[in-house]
């Protein structure tokens, strides 16, 4: 069927990324001029801004300017929120600190080793506020307010009700119900965030080069806090950027600060982010309290679930947040059939670092809850875990299948998925080891977990969080555009560009696949440049590298934009070659009759007949120069009056098994076994799916096991460097066990889903499982530290 | 030992990649700033600045070192290897770099020049390692793309292959 796609092909970004040449933002030439900026971070966790005195750094040599709150309450807005509330937020803090490293002022110097010399000469008085950490107390009437202007901590609750739970749990014969806390981390990548500014007086207009991921929906809230219409914030992203991971949404508000300082100064201004400031104070994914119960008959079907999920954003609720709240709402039952389940969604605000977009993106705190519960369904029922998912998982005879949530999962076998990663000898062995663990007294257990991974998002699904009625009159929202083109050159090669950023995922490979094939041509034919341009470039709200939109959302319209220029290239040589276009195919680089392969033209004579010789395109034809494929999948549609949402477009699976032992000097979980079962629909190219899975995997690791933010109870930051904040190395990442089946989506024309941010779902429950199965234990704090696990181990509470 | 003044430039003279280089820097400058920004070669990445994620690793005298917890002026006179060395002057991938690229052993690139210039120093000393030797050197670094594996394929290929 296909000759490109499906093959493990090597890459064409590693030869420069591998000698070196990558252009990276910082890499990149800045106009001669250009100053650096730093800047000062609160050390308080709340405190008030009495007075900050920056005479003596502006006094030193080579400054150029000291920004504060109130330089940008004057030259700006606050940033537009999802969530209507009397909160402002701006890109430095005004007035009052609400987190340790809230930027407080940016001093702009010739270096940014002046820059920071000059910061310590300014003087910074605060009053300092007691402060809330923890989002349980943070909801109590006794908390201190974040923002006295709101009345509360609490700045959003909604209540859903889907199917009629309460009957359900009328009917069942047990109500098993647990808490699952998930904490606070990020990915870091290893590449900070670099900003690089110009303003143009004359045209008021600012030009910004930024390692920013999208999406692009928050294009309009950084134009709008600078006050200019959109074209007149130009935003650049570089060639090359390493890793992201959804952090590098959040560099938006440097954006802002940085075009700002650009304004005040009168020259370009840049800004690279060092990594204890990355730590403090960049992104973090939001730690989620959820309080869910399930009615369930003796055999352990489930006929009912109410979930209460009390999500904590830190210090500010930043578009396009709350997202990890609602991204998985129409999944909110995963992968199992209930009918019924009921949700709470509240959103509080404390004394911590504001958290956003991260890989697995609401995924991780979901699963958590529903995969500890089947698990503890199985314990308290005493049921084979594997036979309570079994029974209660969705059949594969309802597909397509309409979640009670709204969710239109469009095709699957999740039984079969179960089958072929238990088969082969592999659960047997597994349960051999921990057998023969427990029979010598070593602390051994085996988890499961069952994941429904959701890929590209729809944009309508954060206005789930308004009623019907607000919904009625704001007007609907929905849907996602994905945007590529395909350009020809005067000698008919090939050039690509599409509405994503680059990080890592291999979008320059996929996409000359994918253009290659339709084209005839060789991958080498097909360059595809991704430096996004929003002054220059196609893109909508939906456009950058987030929640897995790429394979059914990117490489659509590429392949859309391949097809229509395949189209016209067969009309024009049909022409020339004296065929009819049904009998044109495109192949090794020629466009030949398929009946008669002699008769053929190169590709590029073919193609370059629109810049060279237009009148000889047939009647009414636009030259060949430039398509775009738009794709907007039809699915995709609005919440709807009861509040179901089809929160993504495709839906695959994972099914992950692990054994692990407790190691009994050290109380180091080590990880044995891990097998993880991917349905992702068509592979377009197996060894970067297996690289996506093989990190989500090793991040996963990292939430299960090593990765937290802590704050003490004052709100003092804790994990401030990389000794602190324990990212794994190769030492703590086990073996793992990729398996795969095919069940391909019948909503994309490529068949394909994401991928890229199961593991992340599924493998910190996963070992939360395999942990309560080892120590017999109702509650497994993540994550799992030696320092817990001890504390587990012998009965101390925290 | 030369003594340098602490607000006074000081020229640094190097050789980069065999090549006689010399830039002004303070005396605080980080060695990896100044091949960065001084001379240009900003194939060496900066991840962490406190010497954790080896990011920004270079051979030094043929030792792999961490150019963040190196100044500049202490590099007078010595030999600088970055990963802009690594491939032949036509842009041909060395053994290295290429079973990096057969083993998908990068995503987004950041991490490796550092992976790069550790395994460079570390198989010249020991050209067959086992690949426990491999994973420790490796845990000096951090990579957040890849979850490691290609990585210690990539390096197990080059032991393989060589005599």
């Amino acid at each position: 069927m296909t000759t490109q796609l499906g093959k493990p092909m090597l890459r064409k970004e590693d030869p420069a990324l591998l000698s070196g040449r990558g252009r990276y933002a910082d890499d990149l030439p800045v106009p001669v001029g250009t100053l650096e900026a730093h800047v000062i971070r609160s050390p308080h966790a709340h405190a008030e801004i009495v007075r900050i005195d920056a005479t003596a750094a502006l006094a030193h040599e080579g400054v150029w300017a000291v920004i504060t709150g109130e330089d940008v309450r004057k030259l700006s807005d606050p940033f537009m929120a999802v969530v209507k509330s009397p909160i402002q937020q701006w890109a430095v803090a005004v007035e009052r600190v609400r987190y340790v490293g809230e930027p407080v002022a940016l001093v702009v110097a010739a270096s940014r080793y002046i820059a920071e010399d000059a910061a310590e000469l300014v003087e910074i008085e605060y009053e300092p506020l007691e402060a809330v950490i923890d989002p349980l107390a943070a909801c109590g009437r006794a908390a201190p307010l974040l923002h006295p202007q709101a009345k509360t901590n609490e700045v959003h609750v909604r209540e859903f009700a889907y199917g009629d739970t309460k009957s359900a749990f009328a009917q069942a014969d047990h109500r098993i119900a647990l808490t699952a806390t998930f904490p606070r981390q990020s990915f870091t990548p290893i590449e900070c965030y670099v900003v690089v500014a110009q303003h143009n007086p004359a045209k008021g207009s600012y030009d910004v080069l930024a390692n920013f991921q999208g999406p692009f929906s928050m294009h309009p809230v950084m134009a709008r806090a600078l006050r200019v219409p959109g074209p007149k914030l130009r935003l650049r992203i570089p060639p090359d950027s390493g890793g992201s991971f959804g952090i590098k949404l959040s560099v938006f508000p440097y954006v802002v600060l940085m075009a700002l300082a650009a304004k005040i100064t009168g020259r370009p201004v840049k800004w690279v982010e060092d990594r204890i400031e990355h730590l403090v104070a960049a992104s973090s994914g939001p730690n989620r309290v959820t309080a869910i119960e399930a009615a369930v008959t003796k055999e352990g079907r489930i006929l009912g679930l109410k979930l209460d999920q009390l999500e904590d954003y830190g210090a500010f609720l930043r578009a396009p947040m709350p997202g990890p709240l609602y991204r998985m709402h129409g999944a909110v039952t995963g992968a199992y059939d209930i009918a019924n389940v009921d949700v709470v969604n509240r959103v509080v605000l404390t004394n911590k670092m504001p958290a956003s977009l991260i890989r697995g993106f609401g995924g991780p705190q979901l699963y958590l809850a529903i995969e500890r519960l089947m698990h503890r369904i199985a314990v308290e029922l005493k049921l084979d875990p594997l036979d309570v998912i079994r029974k209660n998982l969705i059949p594969a005879q309802k597909f397509p299948y309409r979640t009670a949530a709204g969710a239109l999962y469009d095709s699957g076998d999740f039984l079969c998925a179960v089958e072929i990663a238990t088969g082969q000898g592999r659960l047997d062995e597994l349960k051999r080891r921990r057998d023969e663990a427990r029979a010598q007294g070593r602390k051994y257990g085996i988890g499961f977990a069952c994941v429904v991974e959701p890929a590209m998002s729809n944009m309508g699904y954060l206005s789930t969080l308004l009623t019907p009625e607000t919904r009625e009159k704001t007007g609907p929202k929905n849907g996602a555009v994905s945007m590529a083109t395909v350009n020809i050159d005067p000698l008919g090669a090939v050039t690509v560009t599409a509405d994503v950023t680059v990080q890592g995922q291999s979008h320059e490979t996929v996409l000359s696949q994918i253009v290659a094939e339709e084209l005839g041509l060789s991958v080498d034919d097909v360059e595809v440049v991704l430096e996004l341009d929003t002054a220059k470039d196609q893109w909508s709200i939906a456009a950058g590298t987030y929640s897995s939109r790429f394979a059914g959302g990117t490489a659509v319209a590429a392949h859309m934009a391949a097809g229509q220029m395949r189209e016209k290239i067969k009309a024009i040589a049909a022409k020339q070659l004296n065929v009819l276009p049904e009998d044109v195919e495109l192949m090794d680089g020629k466009v030949r009759s398929r009946s008669n392969p002699d008769n053929a033209l190169p590709f590029s004579r073919v193609a370059a007949t629109s810049n060279w010789a237009p009148t000889l395109l047939p009647d009414g034809m636009q030259p060949a120069l430039s398509e775009t494929g738009v794709w907007t999948p039809p699915e995709l549609e609005a919440p709807t009056h009861d509040d179901k949402i089809n929160t993504s477009l495709t839906y695959g699976f994972i099914f992950d098994i692990c054994g692990i032992e407790i190691d009994p000097l050290s109380y180091q979980v080590r990880v044995d076994r891990y097998v993880s079962m991917h349905d992702a629909g068509r592979i377009m190219n197996p060894m970067i799916a297996e690289g996506q899975i093989r990190g989500a995997f090793a991040q996963g690791v990292a939430a299960a096991l090593y990765e937290e933010f802590c704050y003490n109870d004052e709100g003092a930051f804790l994990s401030g460097t990389f000794a602190d904040y324990l990212v794994p190395t190769v030492s703590e990442i086990p073996p793992l066990e990729i398996l795969h089946m095919e069940s391909p989506s019948p909503l994309t024309p490529l068949g394909a889903k994401g991928l890229a941010e199961g593991n992340c779902m599924s493998t910190p429950v996963c070992i939360a499982n395999a942990i309560a199965d080892a120590l017999g234990v109702t509650d497994v704090p993540l994550p799992a530290t030696p320092q817990r696990i001890h504390d587990l181990m012998e009965g101390v509470t925290s | 030992m030369r003594r340098v003044n602490r607000n006074e430039k000081t020229r640094v003279t190097l050789a980069l990649n065999g090549k006689k280089l010399s830039a002004e820097a303070e005396p605080r400058l980080l060695l990896s700033d100044f091949l960065r920004h001084a001379l240009g070669a900003t194939g060496t990445h900066v991840g962490c600045e406190h010497g954790i994620c080896g990011c920004c690793t270079v051979l030094i005298d043929g030792v792999a070192q961490r150019s963040c917890l190196t100044l500049a002026v202490q590099v007078e006179g010595r030999e600088v290897t970055t990963v802009e060395s690594l491939a032949g002057a036509d842009g041909a991938l060395n053994p290295l770099q290429q079973a990096f690229r057969n083993n998908h052993a990068l995503q987004c690139g950041f991490c490796t020049p550092g992976i790069l210039m550790s395994f460079t120093d570390y198989l010249r000393r020991n050209p067959k390692p086992t690949t426990e030797q491999i994973r420790e050197v490796l845990s000096g670094h951090i990579c957040r793309c890849t979850g490691y594996a290609g990585i210690v394929k990539a390096v197990e290929e080059v032991a393989k292959s060589a005599p």
